[in-house]
């Protein structure tokens, strides 16, 4: 292995190098880091299209007027939703963009198939396990699979799999990065999107981590080795994988926001440094979020609570909120310098919005900033909690971020990646165009439907309402707006697994040409480049933006507190 | 560009709307770091998680002395129980019933006792959308003070096997 290794040079244009020249961008393609991101790129759509199945059948059930499955086949279809959306789907195209993050843009090759192959082979099989595990209906435990809950030890080995098999891709990951670096296919820093997955590689470590602390014990419990875990201890190492894995997934759907920013319209960050630091925030402060899940619970006191809830004074939220300048602000900052420059958003209606992976962006970050962050940090704030813990607030919220933000940047990316790794160029592109609108329009109503039964007490992972008596037609009547936007949503997500795989197997073969354009922003004739390097406050419709921003924020945050004053005192 | 490797010397301090926006945003998280302890000292709805070991059994047991010392009537099988105003009261959470009735005073206050005899529980007491996580071997005590007259139901918000969305509870207030 090691003479094998040795003849393959890291830099991927040296002589004898095992890359291709990519014809659209001029960079060179490390094939091992292509085929996995190929692989886990198809296996991350499966899983996509078996959570969307489930997805529609969850919300034709709790929306009460349809109330399709039956009880037992509802909790078991919503483990499955949960693992299959939340888990696999994620982390298996995670794992794509952090292969193809260290190696294409630094040059280098990947540090090695043999490991590649073993994270795809453990994340797969355990993927698969926990999937017929819950089918056959071993695990009706739902995805917290809170003890004294038990389910079959197939289950909780499966997970470990899929955990053990995603460390060892990160570890190829960080294994890569240090090749390039000590064999110097690049000259200075990473670049920002590399950085970002970097990040999410840190976060994802500690994550896993907790991951394991809690399941391994899990697992020999279930194997009747070892005494039952405190559910307490359990509940607070699980949402340290639970919580914290979404912050994986923030910092790479913001690394997407940035790069198909880039694709679409030449953006580049306003200032490198302040974007760097935001990531920066997220690995240093995320890592207390568990708090968020355990607001209401006993044994853990208030100023554990306040402390480990603002993580350090909210810092990873103000990460959040700087890339919620930058992003607007690179984007409109490459407009202006093209010679949109008329007023506050004359920009705006030039951004080249019939190409599906810049309106995906633009939806996921409008999405995820005004709708998840918003709801986010409020429901997270120790007391407001009280009048939202564990009701359809909260799923209300979990859908707008990892649905509306994360996938749905990461289906924007797919318009990318698959005329650029899988060398085809999409078919149906009319189609194509419209998809992110269909999801993200479906994804808001199911998001607010949710968030507006859940203010009424609608409790989430219910199968019924009716029964308790205590919901009247408002909580109906916004449960069926959840379940138009999910049978919206799921119309778009089927119909962008039929784009991608009608792609694969149909789309026109680009090699030895540039990939059909979806469509860039133009320079306007005559305008010359690098006009508006530095004026600093150029970005006049970003600065209107977030201040809209910023007003909507005070005004949902004090309103909880509002709503919190009127309920009973309680200590 | 995001895809590419920096310029050498990217390092630049943030200048122009960018620093205005991190300042804003800075003063704004501050703003809501103070809310909680804030309200922690001058708000009346809190969750200081105040709880103690206990087995199940024992927990019941507990719950079973306060219902025989406190019954005042029954509805459905289950014993209504009224509480001494600024005294204790038990409910047990269970697959998948609350335990007992509680009968309380407008104005006055309780410590409620919450603890699960089987599996997590969630306490939800609507319409007023205030709720509680219940653990086994866990006595989850809330000094709670109902300041609204009426019959409250208090749902199981936890998911807790296929009876889950049929567990109720009552609390009447007079």
């Amino acid at each position: 292995m090691t003479s094998l290794t040795a003849t393959i040079p890291t830099a991927l244009d040296a002589p004898g190098a095992q890359s291709r020249h990519c014809d659209t961008t001029g960079l060179k393609v490390c094939l091992s880091s292509q085929s996995f991101i190929k692989l886990s790129a198809v296996s991350a759509v499966v899983f996509l299209l078996l959570g969307g199945i489930a997805a529609i059948l969850l919300a034709l059930t709790r929306w009460q007027a349809v109330h399709l499955l039956p009880v037992d086949w509802f909790y078991r279809i919503l483990t499955f939703h949960g693992l299959n959306m939340l888990i696999f789907w994620i982390l298996f195209f995670e794992v794509a963009i952090l292969y193809f993050a260290c190696t294409i843009p630094l040059n280098a090759r990947l540090f090695s198939r043999k490991i590649a192959w073993a994270a795809f082979a453990m994340m797969l099989t355990g993927a698969v396990m926990v999937d017929v595990t819950i089918l056959v209906g071993r695990a009706d435990v739902l995805m917290t699979s809170y003890l004294p809950l038990l389910a079959h030890p197939a289950f909780y080995l499966g997970i470990i799999l899929v955990a053990v098999g995603t460390l060892t891709a990160v570890f190829n990951f960080f294994a890569t990065l240090y090749i390039a670096k000590r064999d110097r296919t690049y000259e200075g820093s990473v670049p920002l999107v590399t950085f970002g997955a970097l990040a999410a590689a840190i976060i994802a470590v500690v994550t896993l981590l907790h991951g394991a602390i809690v399941m391994i014990p899990t697992f020999t419990y279930s194997m009747g080795w070892t005494p039952q875990p405190d559910p307490m201890w359990y509940r607070m190492i699980w949402w340290g994988l639970g919580h914290q894995s979404q912050q994986v997934n923030v910092c790479a759907m913001v690394a997407v926001w940035y790069l198909v920013g880039h694709l679409a319209t030449g953006a580049k960050p306003v200032n490198e440094t302040v974007c760097r630091g935001a990531f920066l925030l997220y690995i240093l402060f995320i890592n207390l979020a568990s708090a968020h899940h355990l607001l209401v619970d006993p044994a853990v006191g208030a100023s554990w609570k306040i402390w480990n809830t603002s993580y350090a004074m909210y810092l990873a939220v103000l990460a959040s909120m700087i890339h919620g300048f930058t992003v607007p602000a690179s984007i409109e900052m490459a407009m202006r310098d093209k010679g949109y420059v008329k007023g506050l958003f004359g920009w705006v209606t030039a951004l080249p919005w019939r190409n599906p992976a810049f309106s995906a962006v633009v939806l996921s970050v409008v999405i995820f900033g005004f709708i998840g962050g918003i709801t986010g940090v409020t429901l997270g704030t120790q007391q407001i909690n009280i009048i939202a813990h564990n009701t359809l607030r909260i799923t209300g919220h979990f859908h707008a971020t990892v649905v509306g933000g994360t996938t749905l940047a990461f289906m924007g990316l797919a318009y990318y990646v698959i005329p650029l790794i899988f060398r085809r160029d999409f078919v149906w592109r009319g189609a194509a165009r419209l998809q992110p609108w269909l999801f993200g329009g479906g994804i808001l109503m199911v998001s607010l439907g949710m968030s507006f039964a859940g203010s009424l007490g609608v409790p989430r992972r219910d199968y019924d309402i009716e029964p308790s008596g205590a919901f009247g037609p408002a909580s109906h009547l916004f449960l069926g707006i959840m379940g138009v936007g999910a049978v919206v949503a799921v119309t778009a997500l089927l119909l962008f697994c039929f784009l991608c795989v009608g792609t694969l197997l149909f789309g026109e073969r680009n090699s030895g040409r540039a990939m059909a354009e979806w469509g860039a922003a133009q320079r306007l004739p005559g305008v010359r480049e690098g006009l508006l390097d530095h004026d600093h406050w150029a970005m006049k419709g970003t600065i209107a933006l977030t201040a809209v921003f910023l007003a909507s924020f005070a005004v949902y945050y004090f309103a909880n507190w509002k709503a919190l004053a009127d309920v009973w005192p309680v200590q | 560009m995001s895809l590419s490797i920096p310029e050498r010397g990217w390092y630049k301090a943030p200048a122009g709307a960018e620093k205005l926006w991190i300042g804003l945003a800075l003063t704004w998280c501050l703003v809501m770091s103070v809310m909680m302890p804030y309200w922690h000292f001058r708000g009346k709805q809190n969750s200081r998680g105040e709880a103690y070991a206990v087995t199940p059994a024992a927990f019941f047991e507990r719950a079973d002395t306060f219902v025989q010392a406190n019954k005042v009537g029954e509805r459905d099988g289950i014993p209504i129980v009224e509480p001494a105003p600024g005294g204790d009261a038990y409910l047990v959470a269970r697959m998948w019933s609350w335990y007992p009735i509680l009968r309380l005073r407008e104005g006055q206050t309780y410590r409620v006792h919450l603890s699960s005899m089987d599996l997590n529980h969630g306490f939800s007491l609507q319409p007023l959308n205030m709720n509680f996580q219940v653990l086994p071997g866990y006595d989850h005590v809330l000094t709670l003070t109902p300041t609204s007259k009426g019959e409250f139901t208090i749902v199981c918000n936890e998911f807790c096997g296929i009876g889950h969305d049929r567990m109720f509870g009552k609390i009447l207030v007079e």
